[in-house]
């Protein structure tokens, strides 16, 4: 089932994995460096869930959540963050901000299609 | 996976060089949180890649290198010159580590061991220990795929997630699916919390579920499908320990909490259920079946009790046309290979050359519909020529940012005091000009610190700043890009330079030289003024190959000099290489191409004035007195020049010079090709292109024939003068 996922991540190669990932699983990719680009290139068009980094300039991954949660058309999406940290308070924080999951980098393809999967159906 | 870890080296190199940027900045502004932001995202970024794409060796290092700098972000420890030192020295080790094959050899080197014990040398030992210990970040080994095989359990779990669960973008339904996925499972729906219709809340979750699984999965692999929503509802696994023996069912406790719970089941199912597990999907469909009964009757009991519907607004949904693939999935910029870059160009090259062969076919055709195709393809193939010129197009910004190292590193080993300036890092130039101006560049930069900028006490004598100062500029001039490298030093001793001059034969001590002429000197091949052969510079391989280079470039190199004050370079280089507006001029049977950004203006002699031209070699430009060449004469071309002759003036250093020609024909977007190797030395022609039926047009070198002819010129006054 094609879905259209958006990856938020300022490393270059983490988009390109993800989107290399998710398309070779029939998805539509969006990608966008940072949260600003993210908000900017979604301006109110259907997006199935976004998959998030959490450390980026200009606007973060925790903020970038917070702003999608108050937009009711993303109120429901699945925002998964992904993370290095592995400090439980980041995570809490981008909990809290509305996020459904997380992954850990470094994580593998497959485990990144179980999440979507997890989260998508 | 290849492709990942090439994307992964070319971001690293991207970061590494902005790294070594932000790290040259704290130094100046050492509390900028900004600042420390940026570089710790760095770092973080090339960790977190790195590790992975499969580069351990890499996140290793880096991880030890953001932990110090996570404690600078918390201002546990500040900003000092060695840290700086330390913390380029670790860039470069990563540098090296992205580069090599085995990042992980090079980690166990004892060059990255000490950078490291150095780093951590410069944090206090009590705030060590903390920093070390916060982060675990090479632990997590677990291998998801190991699922291992247990015996086959009946686990009961309860499952109440948080009401708000939805507002986490969490399906609910999903997990029991992928619950199902593990065994045999039955899954109870506890609707017994969900409120009167009136006072539901569509976004919150009231259900709660029981839901029997069968399985061969351990409790940890159930625990994972929950992991997301663990923290704020509900999960509770229990293992049901198989008793076959019904008459203990009620003292199993978790059936008893269940029975009291749902009171769905009976005491015959539950009884079947454990002596038979395997059976009991089967039971449940019965029991959800009655249950399902039950809710459709209150669905029709409930629907009269809603006595005032609300008016049903109709709610305008946004009809935005959905236009996801057109939006979206171009990204905003890719990467190219270089060398695809050079195909294309050389493919647009064989483009304009056909196209100009399909411009002389229509001239002589006299066809209007061939005309009309003809001209269409000459708008679309420099169109195509522009585009593809500007894709090469790179700001100078890109190697200027290297040369804030190169100055800091030299004045640590030179022991002077150096700033550099930048200027219009912004302007483009082409990608090949750009590379091969970075030779040139360093050792223009590394003679002004070495000869140009003095030292300190010296400076200070003198009353100059303490800090000496390195201008390097970049600006657009008409089809050119001029580069200045201006530095507040010593400048150039026009004495010391003509004794060397004369002292190693390169002028006679005679020569009647204006000072810009004896600081030109400079640029001879094997020329230094320096005794002493530093490290940095002085082997008198310096300055000639700079000219070398930039001449290759088909750029001018100039310098000035005011002694004491400082020395300033310039570099006028053309902004792309490979295809030049050209004006195409025929002599006899000759074809010629000058160089457009060069030709100032074409003006006509007739007879006489074209005779005595040819006679002086000199014409008068609206009274003003410049040499002019008979190309005719020059390239021994047979034939009379024209009646009425048209000059064509070009410019060059500031000087202009006026070329005679037959017939000027006009514009022609020029291919370059060299002449080979065989016709590298011809002085006057910088290279040739070929014409739309074929023939080859020789490009006349303006500049050098600019310099040949003023040097002529100005022995000629001089020997006029001496009469």
């Amino acid at each position: 089932m094609n879905k259209t996922i958006m990856t938020v991540d300022d490393s270059a190669s983490v988009r390109q994995m993800v989107s290399f990932t998710l398309q070779g699983a029939g998805h539509v990719v969006i990608e966008a460096v940072d949260g600003v680009d993210a908000l900017s290139k979604l301006q109110g068009s259907k997006v199935n869930m976004v998959i998030t980094d959490l450390n980026m300039p200009n606007m973060d991954g925790i903020e970038l959540i917070r702003k999608l949660r108050a937009d009711p058309l993303y109120k429901f999406i699945p925002i998964i963050m992904l993370s290095t940290e592995s400090q439980a308070a980041k995570k809490e924080e981008g909990k809290s901000a509305g996020a459904t999951g997380w992954i850990v980098k470094p994580f593998k393809p497959k485990q990144l299609l179980a999440v979507v999967k997890k989260v998508l159906g | 996976m290849d492709i990942n870890k090439a994307a992964y080296r070319d971001e690293a190199h991207e970061l590494l060089s902005q790294l070594e940027i932000s790290l040259l900045e704290l130094e100046e502004r050492p509390d900028d949180p900004e600042l420390i932001g940026r570089i710790f995202r760095s770092m973080h970024t090339i960790k977190g890649s790195g590790s992975m794409f499969g580069f351990e060796g890499v996140a290793e290092f880096t991880h030890e290198l953001e932990t110090v700098f996570e404690l600078i972000r918390n201002g546990k420890i500040h900003v000092s010159k060695e840290l700086i030192n330390v913390s380029l020295l670790a860039r470069d080790q990563i540098l090296l580590m992205i580069d090599s094959d085995n990042d992980l050899e090079l980690l166990g080197t004892s060059a990255s061991k000490k950078i490291i014990e150095d780093i951590w040398d410069l944090v206090p030992r009590d705030i060590r220990e903390e920093g070390s210990g916060e982060t675990e970040f090479f632990e997590h080994e677990t291998d998801l795929q190991s699922k291992d095989v247990f015996d086959e359990h009946v686990y009961w779990i309860r499952f109440r997630p948080n009401p708000d669960l939805f507002y986490f973008g969490t399906n609910p339904i999903l997990l029991l699916d992928e619950i199902k996925t593990l065994g045999e499972c039955a899954v109870i729906a506890d609707t017994r919390n969900i409120p009167p219709i009136r006072a539901i809340n569509p976004e919150k979750c009231y259900t709660g579920w029981e839901i029997f699984l069968k399985t061969t999965c351990s409790v940890n692999i159930i625990r994972e499908i929950f992991l997301f929503v663990e923290g704020d509802g509900i999960v509770d696994i229990r293992r049901i320990p198989h008793e076959p023996d019904s008459k203990n069912l009620s003292e199993i406790e978790p059936m008893k909490e269940l029975i009291e719970s749902l009171k769905i089941l009976s005491d015959e199912s539950l009884a079947r259920f454990i002596e038979a597990p395997s059976s009991f999907p089967e039971l449940f469909k019965a029991e959800e079946s009655k249950k399902r009964a039950v809710i459709d009757a209150m669905d029709t009991t409930e629907a009269p009790v809603v006595e005032e519907p609300e008016p049903y607004e109709q709610h305008p949904v946004e009809t935005r046309p959905f236009s996801l693939k057109d939006d979206f999935t171009a990204t905003s910029s890719i990467r190219v290979a270089s060398d695809k870059l050079d195909a294309l160009l050389n493919l647009v090259g064989e483009l304009v050359t056909v196209q100009a062969r399909l411009n002389q076919v229509q001239s002589t055709k006299n066809d209007p519909e061939i005309t009309s195709i003809a001209e269409e393809v000459e708008r679309l193939t420099s169109e195509l020529r522009e585009n593809t010129m500007n894709i090469r197009m790179l700001p100078i910004g890109t190697i200027f940012n290297k040369f804030k190292r190169l100055v800091r590193d030299l004045s640590r080993e030179l022991n002077k005091e150096v700033s550099l300036i930048t200027e219009g890092s912004d302007t483009e130039l082409d990608k090949t000009v750009i590379e091969k101006l970075n030779d040139p560049l360093i050792h223009i930069i590394r003679n002004s610190m070495d000869h140009g900028i003095e030292s300190v006490n010296t400076r200070k004598a003198l009353g100059k700043p303490q800090k000496g100062v390195i201008k390097l500029s970049a600006s657009h001039s008409g089809t050119s890009v001029l580069i200045r490298i201006a530095d507040d030093g010593a400048g150039v001793d026009p004495e010391a330079v003509r004794s060397k001059a004369v002292k190693n034969g390169f002028i006679n001590e005679t020569d009647v030289l204006t000072d810009k002429e004896i600081v030109r000197i400079i640029f001879a091949p094997g020329f230094s003024t320096v005794n002493k052969i530093s490290d940095v510079s002085g082997r008198g391989v310096g300055m000639d190959v700079v000219k070398r280079s930039i001449e290759g470039l088909r750029g001018v190199v100039d310098i000035s000099s005011e002694k004491g004050k400082g020395t300033t370079i310039t570099l006028q280089l053309p902004l792309t290489l490979a295809i030049i507006e050209g004006l195409l001029v025929r002599i006899g049977e000759g074809f010629f191409v000058i160089p457009v950004s060069a030709v100032e203006e074409c003006v006509e002699l007739n007879e006489a004035d074209a005779d005595r031209a040819r006679r002086r070699c000199m014409i008068d430009l609206r009274g003003d007195i410049i040499p002019f060449l008979d190309l005719r004469a020059m390239f021994n071309i047979s034939g009379r020049a024209p009646s009425i002759e048209p000059v064509v003036i070009a410019e060059a250093y500031g000087d202009k010079l006026g070329f005679g020609v037959d017939h000027v024909i006009g514009h022609h977007q020029t291919v370059l090709k060299s002449l080979g190797a065989v016709y590298k030395d011809i002085k006057g022609v910088s290279g040739a292109t070929i014409l739309g039926d074929g023939t080859v047009a020789l490009i006349l070198d303006v500049p050098q024939l600019v310099k040949t002819v003023s040097n002529e010129y100005s022995s000629l006054s001089q020997a006029e003068r001496s009469y």
